[in-house]
C-alpha cells in the first residue's frame, strides 16, 4: 500500500529537502475559517498537513494547543465535522497528505471500524493517536493498516534502543520524533541532540523521520531540517490563529496570519540542506 | 453491558493490565518506559519481605491501624433493620483512607530512586495525605488542584502548605479534579526522569489500579478478621462510596469471592441522574471510554468529549471510575447505585446527631444508601459501611447548604 504520505516524502527526498509538516486544529476558531486555513496551507508551503481532532482533555499538549482545541469545541466541532472538513479539502487537493492527530476516546466512541472506513473515504492518509502506545496496537493501529491508513507512531527521548523496535514494528508513513521531554509548544529542541536521535532511529527503520514539539521559527526549522526528513510545527501556528482573533472570533487577518508564518517556515525548511551544503 | 462471571473475581488484572475489557495502559510514549519500570518495581516490592514489614510498621505506628470496626448501635436502632458496623477509616492519621495508599507508594518511589513527588487532588484529602508522606520521607511535593477546588477546600490547601507541599491551582478546563489530573500528567511527561506520580485513586494506567487496590486492601482484610471476631461470620452486605473508587475497592476486594456477601458501591447522584451534567455517577449514568490511561465508564457526550461531573462532594465529582469497578459492574458482582446530594446531606446529619461521628460528605453517600438498605434486611443480618473519611473539611459546605451561619 502506497499512501499520499509515502509519495510526498519520496518526492521531497528526490528534491533534497525536508518536509514542512503543519499542525492546525480542525474547527479552530470555527468550521469555515478552519477549512479556509486548511485549503490555503499547501500553497503557503505545507508539505504534509496534520489536522488536530479536538479533545476535552489533551493530556500531552501545552497551553497553545489546549486553547486551540477548546476554541474548536466551543465552536461546535465534532469528529464527524472533522471528517467533513477533510472531504471538502480533498475536493480541491488530491495530493497533499492529511494526518489526523488527537486522542483515542472520540475515535473509540465514534466506533473504530466505522471511523477507519469513514476516514479513508474522506481522504485521510494517516493517524497519530497520542494515547495509543504499541502495547495497544490491536486497538486501532493494526485495523488502521488493514483499512489502508498509515499509523504514525511517536518516538521520544525516553524510547531507548531496546524499546525502539517495538515502537517501530507497526509504524508506517513516517516516524514522529518528539524532540523534548514534555508537552507540545513548551521547550525548544536542541538541534545537536535531535540530530543524534534521528540518526539513532534511522538505524532501526527506513521510514522518514519527522521532528516536532517546540519548533517555532524558520531558523529552528532549518536547523532541525538538516537531519530530519520532516519538521513539524504546531503550537506556533495555532498561536498565530489565536493572535489574529477578536473577542474569540475569526477576523479577516486570521487565514493570512497562518499563511504568513507557514510561508516563513517553508523558506526555513528549503534553506535547511542548502545551508548544510555550503 | 453484561459479561459472564469468572471463576474468581480476585485474579485481575491480567498481565497487560486488563480487568475484562477495562483498564490497560493508554498513555503517551514518553511515559510508557516509566510505567513499565514502575510495574517492575512494584512486582519486586510485592515479593520483598522488608518492603512489607516497613509498610506494616508504618500502618501500625504512623497511621494507627488497624482502624476500629464499630457497632453503630443507635443508627441500627434508628433504622430498625440489619446491624450496622462502621469501618472507621476516618480515624486514620490525616483523617481518611488516603494515607494507606500514600505510604505504600512513597516506599515505591524511594525504591525507584525518584527525587520529586507530584499528586493530583480534588477535595484535598489525597493531597494532604501525599504532602504528609512527603514530609515524613523528606521529598519535595507538588500537588495539582483545580482552581475551583482550591477555592472551596481552603482548609485542606492550608494543611498541604503547612506540610511543605507546593499547591498549584489548575485553571485549564473547569478547574476540577480531571483538569488537575491532566496537569499532573503533563508535569510527569516533562519531568519523567526525576518524578514519581503518586496517583490518589485506583485508576490511571496499569499498574496503578492494581497497586492502589493492594495498598487499600488492608481495609477489607482487617474488616474480615474484625467481623469474624465480632459476629463469628462474614457480613451480609458491604457498602462504600465511589469517586475513583479506592476506598471501595480496598474494602470490597478481600470479599469478592465470598458470594454470600452482597456488595454495594454508591456513586454521586448529584442533583439526580436525569439532570444533564448534574451528577458524577459514571457507572450508572455513563458509558465505557478511554481517559487518563485506562478504559473505564466515563461521563461523556456523543462525540466522546469528557463531561464535568457534579457532586456536593469534591472528592466524588470525577467523570470516571477505577477500571476494576467497571468490570465488577459488568460482571454483576457489585451493585452500583447513586445517592443524591440531598440524600448525602441527610445521612451526614443523621450520623452526626445520633452517633456523634461527623462523616466526610463522600462517606455520607454510602451511609445514604445504608438508610435505604438496612430497613429491608433482617435484624439478624449485618452491614459494614466503609467510613472512608471524617467530615471536618465539609462543615462549611454543609452549613452553606443548610443555610446555617458559622
Amino acid at each position: 500500500m502506497t499512501t499520499r504520505i509515502d509519495t510526498r516524502f519520496a518526492a521531497l527526498k528526490a528534491e533534497g529537502r525536508p518536509a514542512l509538516v503543519t499542525f492546525t486544529t480542525a474547527g479552530d476558531p470555527d468550521y469555515a475559517t478552519s477549512l479556509d486555513i486548511l485549503k490555503a496551507l499547501p500553497k503557503a508551503g505545507a508539505d504534509v498537513i496534520e489536522l488536530g481532532m479536538p479533545f476535552s482533555d489533551p493530556m500531552a499538549d501545552g497551553p497553545a494547543i489546549q486553547m486551540s482545541g477548546q476554541r474548536a469545541l466551543k465552536g461546535g466541532q465534532t469528529l464527524r465535522k472533522t471528517l467533513d472538513m477533510v472531504r471538502a479539502f480533498r475536493a480541491t487537493d488530491d495530493e497533499t497528505p492529511i494526518v489526523l492527530m488527537g486522542y483515542y476516546n472520540p475515535i473509540y466512541i465514534y466506533g473504530n471500524e466505522t471511523f477507519l472506513a469513514d476516514a479513508k473515504a474522506a481522504g485521510v492518509d494517516g493517524l497519530i493517536v497520542v494515547d495509543l502506545p504499541p502495547e495497544a496496537d490491536d486497538e486501532l493501529c493494526i485495523p488502521a493498516m488493514r483499512a489502508g491508513l498509515n499509523f504514525i507512531r511517536l518516538a521520544t527521548p525516553t524510547t531507548d534502543d531496546k524499546r525502539l523496535p517495538a515502537v517501530l514494528a507497526n509504524t508506517s508513513g513516517f516516524v514522529y520524533y518528539v524532540s523534548i521531554l514534555g508537552i507540545t509548544g513548551t521547550a525548544s529542541p536542541d538541534a545537536v541532540r535531535v540530530a543524534g536521535a534521528v540518526t539513532r532511529i534511522k538505524r532501526h527503520t527506513i521510514l522518514p523521520v519527522a521532528v516536532g514539539f517546540g519548533v517555532r521559527t524558520a531558523a529552528q526549522a532549518a536547523a532541525i531540517g538538516r537531519d530530519a526528513d520532516g519538521v513539524v510545527v504546531g503550537s506556533a501556528i495555532v498561536s498565530a490563529v489565536a493572535g489574529s482573533l477578536k473577542d474569540g472570533e475569526a477576523t479577516e487577518a486570521t487565514v493570512g496570519a497562518v499563511t504568513k508564518l507557514v510561508g516563513e517556515l517553508a523558506e526555513g525548511v528549503r534553506a535547511a540542506r542548502a545551508e548544510a551544503a555550503e | 453491558m453484561n459479561v459472564p462471571p469468572p471463576n474468581s473475581f480476585r485474579t485481575g488484572p491480567d498481565e497487560r493490565g486488563y480487568f475484562g475489557m477495562f483498564g490497560g495502559r493508554f498513555v503517551a510514549e514518553t511515559l510508557m518506559p516509566l510505567i513499565l519500570e514502575l510495574e517492575k518495581a512494584y512486582r519486586a516490592a510485592k515479593e520483598d519481605p522488608a518492603f512489607k514489614a516497613e509498610l506494616q510498621a508504618l500502618n501500625t505506628h504512623y497511621t494507627g491501624r488497624p482502624s476500629p470496626l464499630y457497632f453503630a448501635e443507635r443508627l441500627t436502632e434508628h433504622l430498625g433493620g440489619a446491624k450496622i458496623y462502621l469501618k472507621r477509616e476516618e480515624l486514620n492519621h490525616t483523617g481518611s483512607h488516603k494515607i494507606n495508599n500514600c505510604l505504600g507508594q512513597i516506599l515505591l518511589a524511594r525504591s525507584m530512586g525518584k527525587t520529586r513527588i507530584i499528586a493530583e487532588t480534588g477535595a484535598g484529602q489525597h493531597g494532604v495525605a501525599a504532602a504528609t508522606v512527603c514530609a515524613r520521607f523528606g521529598y519535595p511535593c507538588i500537588v495539582y488542584m483545580g482552581a475551583t477546588d482550591v477555592e472551596r477546600q481552603k482548609p485542606n490547601v492550608f494543611r498541604m502548605k503547612m506540610l511543605g507541599a507546593e499547591v498549584k491551582p489548575v485553571t485549564a478546563g473547569n478547574g476540577t479534579l480531571k483538569d488537575a489530573m491532566n496537569e499532573a500528567l503533563r508535569d510527569w511527561v516533562t519531568n519523567v526522569e526525576s518524578t514519581y506520580y503518586l496517583i490518589g485513586t485506583a485508576a490511571g494506567p496499569h499498574p496503578y489500579p492494581e497497586l492502589v487496590r493492594d495498598f487499600q486492601s488492608v481495609i477489607g482484610d482487617e474488616t474480615r478478621a474484625q467481623m469474624l471476631e465480632a459476629e463469628g461470620r462474614l457480613p451480609d452486605a458491604i457498602v462504600a462510596c465511589i469517586g475513583g473508587g479506592s476506598n471501595a475497592i480496598g474494602i470490597f476486594h478481600p470479599f469478592l469471592d465470598d458470594h454470600d456477601v452482597k456488595i454495594y458501591g454508591v456513586e454521586a447522584g448529584g442533583h439526580g441522574l436525569d439532570v444533564e451534567n448534574g451528577h458524577a455517577a459514571s457507572m450508572t449514568g455513563g458509558r465505557p471510554g478511554v481517559l487518563h490511561g485506562n478504559r473505564t465508564y466515563l461521563l461523556q457526550d456523543a462525540d466522546g468529549q469528557i463531561l464535568e461531573g457534579h457532586s456536593i462532594s469534591a472528592g466524588l465529582d470525577y467523570p470516571g471510575v477505577g477500571p476494576e469497578h467497571s468490570w465488577l459492574r459488568d460482571t454483576g458482582r457489585v451493585t452500583y447505585v447513586p445517592a443524591t446530594d440531598r440524600e448525602a446531606l441527610d445521612a451526614f446529619q443523621l450520623l452526626t446527631r445520633i452517633e456523634g461521628i461527623i462523616p466526610a460528605l463522600e462517606s455520607a453517600h454510602a451511609l445514604a444508601y445504608v438508610t435505604k438498605l438496612a430497613p429491608q434486611m433482617g435484624k439478624d443480618e449485618t452491614i459494614v459501611v466503609n467510613l472512608s473519611g471524617r467530615g471536618d473539611k465539609d462543615v462549611f459546605t454543609v452549613a452553606q447548604h443548610l443555610g446555617m451561619d458559622i
